[in-house]
């Protein structure tokens, strides 16, 4: 039923079914492109940038963009390499992200990215704007200093858990994630459960009292390189 | 009291048809009625159309016209955009600030008065202007500013700032306003005779195909900029699946430098409805809208009226001109201050009642546009071409113009010239032959397209104004041997950082810190290196941008640097000892000097 | 040839990231085969004795004296390294950077829950190095050739970077040693 496009990634041959995403199709064949605010469960919104690929020389964000027949994607250059390296500095500077105590340390996608990529510090000057903290729930605790406005918390309220607990506010630099409430977050309808609360790739959503159970060594990233689950399949594949 | 509070706001939303995708609309007038848009006013608005109080908030927070905390009777926008600056805003913000003893984003204690900076709002050529409430004051000084609070607390009434009303239909009752069109040179397109109802007409004795393959024949190419073939758009729009279509003309012009849409929104608004009705015959859309910036607020009575004239005449409605079957109609979109909302996702979103944030593409608007319907969004001036294509003839529009971009453009030219104002000029017209007509000939840089286009110099000013060449969606701004291209830049980095809406990495953040390495090479602590940090910096914001503005928002430190590298290297210096320019320690000790009671021994000045 | 010399220097930091150096183990007796130490806490000595070839620096900038310290470090070294978080941003001082200073030291000093202060002043003896504005991470008060991330960085990530230096090869660092944390 469902027509097959093939196209390739990085030279590449590699076949989708038609309505996929560059990156979904991707995924499947086991080549890791590096996101931020594209999750699995949810719909694509393109906002990070770090999935940039270029289709046919132009630059398009492989999470939002469909596949076509005879497409030719590149991923792994030198020139994307270093757009995604210095998106992910702009993040590090923007927030105010101390991995040092981060309890999201080792399982942070950030922090990953960084690894990844290999960045070892950002060459942008640090921004140290002032964000709040919101510890009104009994059990979660949100750090907008981590925040990295990639929706995932605001899209799964609205996509996975049928409600709409959180939104974006103001623009430009003074974009922020605001709460349905005019309080605080205590005085939404969130639950622990929800997966908003679980699909934050950074440490600026938490559940309390469950910080820094996993020893450093065994966290998620400390020796797999983020992407190493969609390479595994690379293997596979061929 | 809360009680009436809450049943004027019902009303406004029930005015509005309790209609969520109409929150614009529904937040403006709680603004207009209160001064505000409440927290206790968000959850009633949320309540009555059904959505939650923090997508409500999401809006208010987004448009500058709109605000949480109370304003003024009287909001006081002066313009701040480079231009202005060049004409002396400096002295007008001064007297006004002196006058209300209030700094700019303050309002006065008894709730009269609130003062504020807002970015270019269609004036440069009567530069400086600002707002007062709806109304437009032009041509400001220090004087002026002085009697205009003078008159705002005597009077109370902002209609009896406008004395002297200006030309053409800006004396028209309804239009009341001080504004000069300045229309410097009229062309055979957009500036000639129209007879309203003529090119429909035509239009109706084709079949939409024909008018479509006209478009197309004409080889007409959109005016906001992009230059996108019109004729295509609308086939792709007309393709697409569903009955119901919708055709948007983009009247938020915001670029800065750029007012010639207020011209033709002035003198020609028959010509661009007529525009707009053909395109609605030729996609098959029986819905109209005209998205108009909040900063033409003044504009809307008259061109309400314009509307009911046409549809008195049949030119608008059902079965328009007699023909059965051609049901079009146009309402009015209000923007609320927002220049993202000129990006054509980000005004359908607007239209929407959603903040102004640009959707993923695919799908395009010709797909799946407003509310999901395929939609055509043009420019003012396109549509105005539309209808002069099918009154005077395809072929006599192609043979104006060079061969990729034919007939002519409308400029908004202004900064260091004579004769600033709006020119109608074939395309193919050189910069030169440009800065002769506007009395520029001193010209040392000029920002040809706003600046989301370029800043050249005089070696590119015997290039050709099109699409092919230097284009431009219209703005133009000169500036003499006196001003700092990189002050330039800057300026228009200000905009862009004040005007992302935040939504993609690279602009939102890639573009607070070009503004940041190019202020730093401006106070002379630049080094060499700091100018491939703004080339690479600059490149990742095009490349990695999700929308045309953050594509374009490095452009004026990109091209800045292209053109006029000599002023950028006069500035920087080697870093041979290795400390940083930058850093500077009595900065960094003053406030522990102070709260210590001493002075520093080892950084002794 | 006279060996190329090392130094170092904790600004505003714990030390952890000198602890970590000495993580090292056996390797320090390698190292010392490869350079001489000289002006560092390690070895106690204050000034140095000529040109360095590596300058290590933990800790970012929080007072005057930090500053010039760090200053003197770039007169007198080829390579300087921001040697861990603080170094690189700040750190965990940094945290202050959001707040104004009159806030953070009358918390500090005068209003805290912990504190015990009966003369209501706050430190000022002219001994003590004047605090600044905020915390500086050293790239921004003089130039850093190189950056080693982690809290601290790991004695593998110091091993391999300065061998890499030394012997003037490119620093090929492998993923398990770059840390932030």
């Amino acid at each position: 039923m469902s027509e097959k496009i093939k196209f390739t990634i990085d030279g590449v041959e590699i076949e989708a079914t038609a309505g996929q995403t560059i990156m979904q199709a991707a995924d499947e064949a086991g080549i890791y492109i590096p996101r931020l605010c594209a999750h699995k469960d949810l719909l694509p919104f393109g906002s990070c940038r770090v999935c940039t690929v270029m289709v046919n020389d132009r630059p398009q964000a492989a999470c939002t963009q469909p596949v076509s027949p005879g497409m030719n994607v590149e991923s792994e250059t030198e020139e994307l390499r270093q757009i995604r390296v210095n998106l992910v500095e702009m993040l590090f500077v923007e927030g105010n992200h101390y991995c040092p105590f981060c309890e999201k340390s080792g399982n942070c996608e950030l922090q990953a990215l960084g690894y990844r990529l290999g960045m070892l510090a950002p060459k942008y000057p640090y921004m140290f704007n002032k964000h709040d903290i919101d510890a009104s729930h009994p059990d979660i605790y949100i750090d907008h200093n981590r925040c990295i406005l990639c929706a995932r918390c605001i899209r799964s309220s609205k996509e996975l858990d049928g409600k709409n607990v959180f939104q974006f506010v103001g623009r430009g630099i003074h974009k922020r994630v605001a709460f349905n409430s005019d309080t605080d977050l205590a005085a939404t309808d969130v639950s622990v459960t929800d997966k908003a609360i679980e699909n934050c790739p950074v440490g600026a959503i938490l559940k309390k009292r469950t910080a820094y159970a996993v020893p450093i060594g065994k966290r998620k990233y400390d020796s797999q390189p983020i992407g190493s689950d969609i390479e595994a399949l690379r293997a596979e594949v061929k | 009291m809360t009680e009436n509070f809450e049943k004027a706001i019902r009303e406004i939303c029930s005015g509005n048809a309790d209609d969520r995708t109409r929150m614009i609309d529904i937040v403006r007038e709680v603004q207009q009625l209160f001064g505000q848009i409440s927290g206790s006013a968000m959850d009633i608005i949320a309540d009555a159309v059904n959505s939650h109080r923090v997508e409500v908030e999401s809006v208010v927070s987004f448009y500058s016209f709109l605000s949480e905390k109370p304003k003024g009777k009287f909001v006081i926008r002066l313009c701040n955009d480079v231009i202005d600056k060049m004409q002396g805003v400096g002295k007008v913000a001064k007297a006004f600030q002196e006058e209300l003893g209030i700094n700019f984003g303050e309002s006065t204690p008894d709730g009269k008065f609130t003062l504020e900076w807002t970015p270019c709002i269609g004036m440069c050529d009567q530069a400086p202007a600002a707002l007062v409430n709806d109304k437009m004051m032009t041509r400001l000084s220090s004087d002026s500013a002085r009697e205009i609070v003078k008159s705002l607390k005597e009077n109370e009434d902002e209609y009896r700032l406008i004395h002297m009303l200006g030309d053409g239909n800006n004396a028209n009752p309804l239009v009341n306003s001080m504004v000069s069109n300045n229309i410097r040179e009229k062309g055979p397109v957009i500036f000639a005779k129209f007879e309203a109802g003529k090119a429909i007409h035509k239009a109706l004795s084709m079949s939409p195909v024909e008018v479509i393959r006209d478009i197309k024949t004409a080889r007409l190419r959109g005016r906001g900029g992009a230059g996108f073939p019109t004729g295509m758009k609308w086939e792709f729009t007309r393709g697409a699946e569903g009955d119901n279509k919708v055709v948007i003309c983009n009247a938020d012009e915001g670029e800065p430098g750029t007012f010639k849409d207020r011209t033709i929104l002035t003198e020609k608004p028959d010509l661009m409805f007529e525009g707009m009705a053909i395109a609605g015959y030729a996609i098959g859309a029986k819905t109209g809208v005209l998205y108009l910036r909040g900063e033409y607020a003044y504009l809307r009575p008259f061109l309400e009226n314009v509307l009911a004239d046409r549809r008195n005449k049949k030119l608008l409605g059902i079965s328009i001109l007699g023909k059965t079957g051609f049901d079009f109609d146009i309402r009015i979109q209000m923007g609320a201050g927002a220049y993202i909302c000129g990006e054509e996702t980000a005004l359908i979103s607007s239209c929407e009642g959603l903040r102004g944030d640009p959707k993923n593409r695919p799908p395009f608007p010709a797909q799946k546009g407003y509310l999901t319907l395929p939609t055509s969004v043009n420019n003012v001036e396109t549509f105005c071409c539309v209808a002069q294509i099918l009154d005077k003839g395809a072929g006599w529009f192609a043979e104006m113009g060079s061969t990729g971009s034919t007939g002519t453009k409308l400029l908004s030219i202004s900064g260091d010239c004579t004769r600033p104002g709006v020119y109608e000029l074939p395309f193919g017209t050189t910069v030169a032959e440009m800065l002769v007509k506007a009395g520029a000939e001193d010209a040392y840089a000029v920002q040809m397209g706003g600046p989301s286009g370029q800043l050249i110099g005089e070696a590119d000013f015997h290039r050709k104004i099109c699409y092919d060449d230097v284009a431009t969606g219209g703005a133009v701004m000169v500036f003499n041997n006196d001003r700092n291209p990189l002050e330039i830049a800057h300026e228009f980095m200000e905009f862009f950082c004040e005007e992302s809406c935040g939504y993609c990495t690279p602009c939102r953040v890639g573009n607070e810190l070009l503004k940041e390495r190019l202020q730093v090479i401006i106070n002379g602590k630049g080094t060499p290196d700091d100018l491939d940090y703004l080339e690479q910096l600059g490149k990742t914001i095009s490349v990695a941008s999700r929308c045309g503005l953050g594509q374009t928002s490095a452009n004026p430190v990109l091209t800045s640097l292209k053109n006029f590298r000599g002023d950028y290297e006069k500035l920087v210096k080697e870093n041979k000892d290795g400390m940083q320019r930058t850093f500077d320690i009595h900065k960094a000790l003053a406030t522990g000097e102070d709260l210590q009671g001493r002075k520093s021994v080892i950084y002794a000045e | 040839m006279a060996k190329p010399k090392i130094a170092t220097a904790s600004l505003a930091g714990c030390f952890g990231c000198h602890m970590s150096l000495l993580d090292i183990d056996d390797r320090i007796l390698k190292l010392v085969e490869l350079v001489d130490f000289d002006k560092s806490p390690v070895d106690d000595i204050k000034k140095f004795t000529g040109r360095i070839a590596v300058g290590l620096i933990e800790g970012g900038c929080c007072n005057e004296e930090n500053v010039h310290n760090l200053q003197y470090f770039r007169e007198n070294c080829d390579i300087l390294i921001s040697l861990g978080e603080c170094a690189i941003m700040g750190g965990i001082p940094a945290m202050r950077n959001t707040i104004p200073l009159k806030e953070c030291l009358d918390e500090a000093y005068l209003n805290g829950p912990t504190v015990y202060n009966p003369t209501g002043k706050i430190p000022g003896d002219k001994e003590l190095p004047l605090i600044l504005d905020k915390v500086y991470p050293c790239h921004e008060v003089v130039k850093m050739d190189y950056h080693l991330p982690g809290c601290p960085p790991s004695a593998d990530l110091i091993w391999q970077a300065l061998v890499a230096l030394l012997e003037n090869k490119p620093m090929d660092l492998p993923y398990e040693v770059i840390k932030y944390d």
